[in-house]
């Protein structure tokens, strides 16, 4: 009885437009879903890497500063990513460095080491869309990738320089987020994010994130060694040339205790 | 039982005892096997030299009178990483050269250590600074070090001190086991010194209560760890106070009016607490302290609020408001027995780094109340500019702060960092 008027209303539903739709979202839903997953599925199992960049900040009118900087991440399977950022250049903030447990949805723990005062402060992790170090990059676009942090929408396919990309629309479902969605071009052969294109809290297109120059670690890792994101309200661009990335180098969780931060150097 | 330093034959506190020491230990660091195989490649240069101007809005109620004073600062660091696991050398010197005051001009080793790295333990031998605590106003459980007062008195300025440090890394946290076989006398400004001529510590002729002096072995034991959204250390001291006791029997009053204290060093016990809860963009501090030996045993604490506005509307801009309301149940020579200081932290995040902070400390008591104000920002790559002033106003009868009477003053100081 109840089988029989279910199926009639799916008969009925399946004949309207307003279902199509929701069928067709449905299916784009899971797909940009299933994108996403890949590319994680793809970037995961590198167990540890070590990494140093360059970044290079340059205002509108073309004047340059650099920064020079070095990031240990520990992949964790059961949570977020730990990672340690240390800080060589500019030369006044050298030995600074920066601890952080990442928790997917929940705040991440982060500490800060001030090498002038010696000292471990715990800092808030609410600050997601502030600048990271005076740059054009957020703390949140440098943040570790959890797929639970964005629900997705599969947008359509497109030609991406030499490659063809699978563009999706991320939404961040983590709080404090400077974003109202973010647009994620992904190359069909590799799942690499080929270009991203963020939108700011009015919907108006904010930044655009380019990565160029892929290489292959350990026969399975794409890594860019260089990343431009532009902010087209400012006309302001940084540019992140990585210069050294070691993976499965073999780091060990006392490489991210707050000892490991004060004699970070 | 007091014992008392003799002024003949005690050299200068300036590039003294503490300096010679350190060169024994250096001789000791550099003489392991560690060491011999040095690759000069690896070895690596950093720090900085300044020049500080000074402007002092009156003359003063102190000895010293002048209105404009220069000094010159320098702070280099040698680091030499021994193994890739994290053993290293490190060597920072300090030396300031200041115009006016004999006294603030000094040298210091501020560290000079070899640092050993295993699976479950630490290991540091050497000159080190040390900072333990979480408030911003006080420093309380930050015993450690002696104090550099003379560079700047809010106790983030510290003496190299020579230690034995062992650090156990467990599941249940880091205790840290200190042996610390010399004692640094706190430096204070001189007769020339300002702010604080018109209160003079005769740093060539402390008081201790070790007959020993400054010989004393003090020992510590520090437990610290994180659980959840809370950060908690306790710590323990025992020996030569890092603050001095300043006791009338053992002052005199010059013609000019100046007091002079000479600094009692006793033996003490201290237990100490520190915690922090983070949670959002609230941070709750708390410091307490016990302290036996120094006359009566006493309590201080302080308990503390932060609350940061991030990315004000989408500018990058952070503003921190901070809260923090001091306690000391000492009455004699404390400034900061019943005090509310209130902070506002601007940070613009920009590609200069500029900063600014302001804070007012008010003496619920008596009306008294200092207050600081402190801007930044690098220019270039490689100089940073710092604007600072500080005073204090409405300071009542009796309040310590009255040695800093006609003392305020606002500073520019411009640092090449390398």
């Amino acid at each position: 009885m109840f089988a029989k008027k279910y199926m009639y209303l799916i008969t009925l539903a399946m004949s309207s437009p307003a279902l199509a739709q929701a069928v067709h979202d449905r299916d784009a839903v899971e797909k940009g879903i299933a994108i996403a997953a890949e590319a994680d599925r793809r970037d995961s199992g590198y167990v540890d890497s070590e990494e140093s960049f360059t970044m290079v900040l340059r205002d509108s009118k073309g004047r340059e500063r650099f920064r020079t900087l070095r990031t240990k991440t520990l992949e964790r399977t059961d949570d977020g990513d730990w990672s340690l950022t240390i800080f060589d250049e500019p030369a006044d903030v050298k030995g600074t460095a920066m601890l952080t447990y990442s928790h997917g949805l929940e705040p991440d723990d982060q500490w800060l080491y001030l090498p002038a005062l010696k000292r471990v402060k715990r800092i808030s992790s609410k600050n997601r869309s502030g600048p990271f170090m005076g740059s054009e990059f957020a703390f949140e676009d440098l943040s570790d990738f959890e797929l639970e942090k964005y629900s997705y929408r599969y947008l359509r396919d497109e030609p991406c320089g030499e490659h063809s990309c699978f563009v999706s629309e991320w939404v961040p479902a983590y709080e404090h987020s400077g974003y109202t969605r973010i647009e994620v071009w992904h190359d069909r052969e590799e799942y690499r994010e080929q270009k991203i294109e963020f939108y700011d809290k009015v919907g108006k297109h904010l930044k655009t994130l380019v990565l160029n120059d892929y290489s292959l670690y350990r026969e399975r890792f794409w890594r860019p060694l260089k990343m431009e994101m532009t902010n087209h309200k400012t006309g302001k661009a940084t540019l992140l040339h990585f210069n050294n990335i070691e993976l499965g180098a073999g780091l060990t969780e006392r490489e991210f205790d707050q000892n490991s931060l004060r004699r970070a150097k | 039982m007091s014992s008392t330093r003799t002024p003949s034959g005690v050299p200068s506190n300036r590039f003294g005892t503490g300096a010679r020491l350190s060169g024994a230990i250096l001789a000791g660091i550099l003489a392991t096997p560690a060491a011999i195989a040095m690759d000069p490649e690896k070895m690596q240069w950093s720090g900085h030299v300044g020049g500080e101007y000074r402007y002092f809005t009156d003359a003063g109620a102190g000895g010293a009178r002048y209105q404009h004073n220069f000094s010159l600062v320098a702070e280099p660091e040698l680091y030499y990483p021994v193994r890739a696991s994290g053993d290293s050398l490190r060597l920072t010197a300090f030396l300031r050269l200041d115009e006016h005051d004999d006294e603030r001009s000094h040298g210091d080793i501020r560290e000079m250590k070899w640092h050993k790295v295993a699976d479950r333990w630490e290991l540091t031998l050497g000159v080190d600074r040390i900072f333990w605590g979480v408030t911003e106003t006080i420093h309380l459980v930050n015993i450690i070090n002696q104090q550099d007062f003379v560079e700047n008195p809010d106790g983030e300025d510290l003496l190299g001190q020579p230690m034995i440090r062992l650090e156990l890394v467990r599941d249940w946290g880091t205790l840290g086991l200190f042996v610390l076989p010399y004692f640094r006398e706190r430096s204070y400004p001189g007769t020339e010194g300002r702010p604080g001529s018109a209160l003079v510590v005769n740093t060539d002729n402390p008081v201790y209560e070790s007959g020993t002096e400054q010989w004393h072995t003090d020992f510590a034991l520090r437990w610290s760890h994180y659980i959840g959204n809370w950060d908690l250390g306790a710590s323990y001291f025992y020996g030569t106070s890092r603050e001095p006791r300043f006791d009338p029997m053992f002052s005199s009053i010059t013609k000019q009016g100046v007091t002079t204290l000479r600094p009692v060093y006793d033996i003490i016990h201290q237990a100490g607490v520190d915690v922090q809860g983070t949670f959002d963009a609230w941070l709750w501090k708390l410091e307490a302290i016990y302290r036996d030996g120094q006359d009566d045993a006493f309590f201080a604490g302080a308990v503390g609020l932060e609350y940061t506005f991030f990315d004000i509307s989408g500018h990058g801009i952070d503003i921190g408001l901070v809260t923090e309301y001091l306690y000391d149940e000492r009455t004699f020579f404390i400034s900061t027995d019943n005090d509310l200081s209130l902070g506002m932290r601007l940070t613009l995040n920009d590609i200069d780094s500029t900063e600014f902070l302001a804070a007012v400390v008010q003496d619920l008591d008596n009306q008294s109340r200092y207050f600081f104000v402190e801007a930044s920002r690098r220019i270039g790559d490689s100089f940073k500019l710092s604007v600072e002033a500080r005073g204090i106003n409405n300071v009542a009868e009796g309040d310590p702060l009255q040695f800093y009477d006609g003392d305020n003053f606002i500073q520019v100081e411009l640092a090449y960092y390398f």
